[in-house]
């Protein structure tokens, strides 16, 4: 990218820059720290020059927008065009509550739905499993059966919104309702659109949402890709996801690495089942956290678009840029969130979105700043939203392409990024892949020691939090603790119980041993868990019969 | 003493959420601090935890949870280990508890929540100061 003589000069003018004007300084004004690095232990230098990118190539590794390998954006107008999507996470209590809360964040101008379930949905239970006592309707919306997604998403228009849905085991199941309801609604399913998140793998070592042990999870992934492919072709059939293992205590770069890796699995996945490259590859998308560190995060999400290109285009040989492409979201992170002095969380906020903007997502959420304390109420939401909005129209931060390439700073941070995926994906080859590396424990104590020493570092105020160790104040700031009232267990609990009597049950007992026969000879089962769902056959029933086939997954606990 | 046994802790962690980042952290800067630590891993029912810290014969309990369900739940662990007759454990917690459930789950018999931000050392000062040891 420069001339070498050029570096040359740069290299001496830096030499004496530090013999004669830094000592000066470095007396009169000694820095803070014996040293600075960031949240992945990388040591920042005291300045970056052109001698730090000395060997980069600029149309080798950036490029122009919309082409390989995409560094600078997937798209070639990018916000220019159209913005990212804005989509808040949302979904809680019944059906009912959480239908009136989409659509008035549609009138409040967000422009994608997203569902957040309930932590027995998730974990494949009904709303009257033992399980679910207490849990009903409170981290997310209890979806037990097709009757409680029809009340979700009643008077919404599924031709016009996408949805994107925070579900992983149970992803066939919802998706089959989803589906559903767009069959009622009669919208074709070619028009469907939307995310199941369907990130297995992730699970076994961060988010830890389990059901079925790692070999018939990542089965059921690639039917839903394969099933996607084929027929609902709009439809984001998995999201990898770093998110969660970010917030379950891994720096930037295990982030990067682990998610990037756990797509590669992914991706022989479908092709071990015959499916080709091009044919489904354009359809894989991401999911990032937004942490703090500004610079840091930003070359982590250029650094990742450019190794999924390298990834697809050198080791899976697509053709297709669309392959090549990394289509991701991002959430700034939830872990950041404090519950001292909760208003400054606003703050991070809009640093963490920011980062997100300027590294050209195509969509975001952003958190409440009230939730390290309960679920967020409306005027945190709102909040929250609005500061996507600021970014979008006031901050100017939209109005050119990637426009923190050619720092010297971001340029070298996101190239050490590269450097040190590729470092884990040589470890996690020699290993044998993801499923190994998950039984071994890899990923599991990686990021035990990672959030382990992130602690530390908070303990020791190595690392400041403004409000919990350092400016602290003892004032309290009062938050109105939204609730989900018990009476929502109880109204769901009867909801379900009803529809369990009057079904017609000898269809639901056919579908399932339907469904029974399909998980034994090893089909695609997203056409027979459609029917099921059809039928009314609950996610429980569901699970439960895939539970007798698969069996279920046992935590390998690693402290 | 030389003869004296470690305090012996269970980390426990009831209900279907699966946020382990905290529950594993405390369970680390306790084994550190000296003590022996037993942490149940996920999705632990009220009856599965009372059973370990009955076999397990521990001096300390520390419950984790952030799914919101700790009004369903804290009551049921602590009315079953006084059913057991495990009274002289000593019961913390940590997780997102708002605030003004405290006074109610300090009613139940748990001594101190933790909240978010908490520095480990703090746990550790507080566990070493209130357990009763047992020989």
């Amino acid at each position: 990218m420069f001339d070498k003589g050029k570096i040359n000069e740069i290299v001496k003018e830096r030499e004496r820059w530090e013999k004669t004007t830094l000592p000066k300084w470095m007396t009169q004004r000694p820095e803070r720290k014996s040293e600075f690095r960031n949240h992945s232990d990388t040591l920042i230098k005291q300045v970056y020059t052109p001698e730090d990118i000395k060997d980069m190539d600029y149309m080798r590794e950036l490029g122009f927008p919309g082409e390989y390998p995409f560094t600078r954006g997937v798209h070639a107008t990018m916000y220019r065009g159209r913005l990212w999507t804005m989509r808040q996470f949302s979904g809680y209590g019944t059906a009912e509550q959480t239908n009136q809360r989409f659509k008035y964040l549609l009138e409040e101008g967000e422009t994608g739905l997203s569902i957040a379930f309930d932590y027995p949905t998730i974990r494949g239970y009904d709303s009257d499993h033992p399980f679910s006592q207490g849990e009903v309707g409170v981290c997310g919306v209890a979806i037990s059966s097709l009757k409680d997604m029809e009340i979700l998403l009643d008077g919404i228009p599924l031709d016009k919104v996408t949805t994107s849905m925070t579900i992983n085991g149970p992803s066939a199941m919802l998706l089959g309702m989803y589906i559903a309801v767009g069959d009622k609604q009669g919208v074709s399913r070619e028009k469907l659109g939307g995310t199941t998140q369907n990130d297995v793998l992730k699970e076994f070592f961060a988010q830890k949402l389990i059901i079925f042990p790692p070999k018939p999870s990542v089965k059921l992934v690639t039917d839903i890709i394969e099933y996607c492919t084929k027929h609902v072709s709009r439809w984001n059939p998995i999201s990898i996801s770093g998110y969660h293992i970010r917030e379950a205590g891994a720096n930037a770069v295990q982030e990067l690495a682990f998610t990037l890796y756990d797509g590669i699995t992914y991706v022989e996945s479908c092709l071990e089942r015959g499916m080709k490259v091009d044919d489904f590859a354009p359809r894989l998308s991401f999911f990032f956290a937004a942490h703090n560190d500004f610079f840091e995060e930003i070359a982590k999400f250029r650094a990742a678009r450019r190794i999924w290109a390298k990834v697809m285009k050198e080791r899976f040989h697509a053709k297709n840029p669309r392959s090549m492409w990394m289509r991701m979201h991002v959430q700034t992170a939830g872990f950041t969130l404090t519950a001292q002095q909760p208003i400054n969380n606003i703050i991070r906020v809009t640093i963490q979105a920011l980062s997100a903007v300027a590294a050209g997502t195509q969509s975001l959420h952003t958190n409440s700043f009230d939730e390290a304390l309960a679920l967020p109420s409306e005027e945190a939401v709102r909040i929250a939203l609005r500061t996507q909005q600021i970014i979008a129209h006031e901050s100017g931060a939209a109005n050119t392409i990637d426009p923190l390439a050619g720092s010297y700073y971001v340029e070298n941070l996101t190239n050490e990024m590269e450097k040190r995926t590729m470092e884990y994906f040589q470890k996690l080859d020699d290993m044998g892949g993801a499923t190994p590396a998950i039984e071994k424990g890899f990923f599991q104590k990686e990021i035990a020691d990672s959030a382990y020493k992130y602690q530390k570092e908070v303990d020791k105020r190595k690392q400041v939090l403004v409000g919990v160790n350092d400016y602290i104040t003892e004032e309290k700031y009062p938050i109105k603790v939204l609730r989900v009232d018990p009476k929502v267990e109880k109204e769901q609990v009867a909801r379900l119980q009803k529809l369990k009597r009057e079904r017609n049950n000898r269809k639901v007992k056919q579908v399932l041993e339907k469904l029974h026969y399909a998980t034994e000879k090893d089909e695609n089962l997203m056409p027979t868990i459609i029917d099921a769902v059809k039928a009314y056959a609950t996610i429980g029933e569901i699970c439960d019969m895939l539970r007798k086939v698969y069996g279920e997954y046992k935590e390998l606990i690693v402290i | 003493m030389q003869n004296e046994r470690k305090i012996r802790v269970l980390i426990a962690k009831p209900g279907l959420d699966s946020h382990d980042r905290g529950a594993k952290i405390i369970a680390r800067a306790l084994r550190d601090a000296g003590m022996e630590v037993i942490y149940t891993g996920l999705r632990q029912t009220p009856e599965q935890i009372v059973e370990t810290a009955l076999q397990e014969d521990v001096d300390v309990i520390g419950l984790s949870i952030l799914s919101g369900a700790h009004k369903t739940l804290f009551p049921r662990i602590t009315e079953l280990l006084k059913r057991r007759d495990l009274t002289d454990v000593l019961i913390v917690a940590g997780g997102i508890i708002p605030e003004e459930d405290v006074p109610e789950m300090k009613n139940l018999g748990i001594k101190q929540i933790f909240g978010p931000g908490t520095r480990t050392d703090e746990i550790v000062q507080f566990v070493l100061k209130n357990t009763t040891r047992r020989t």
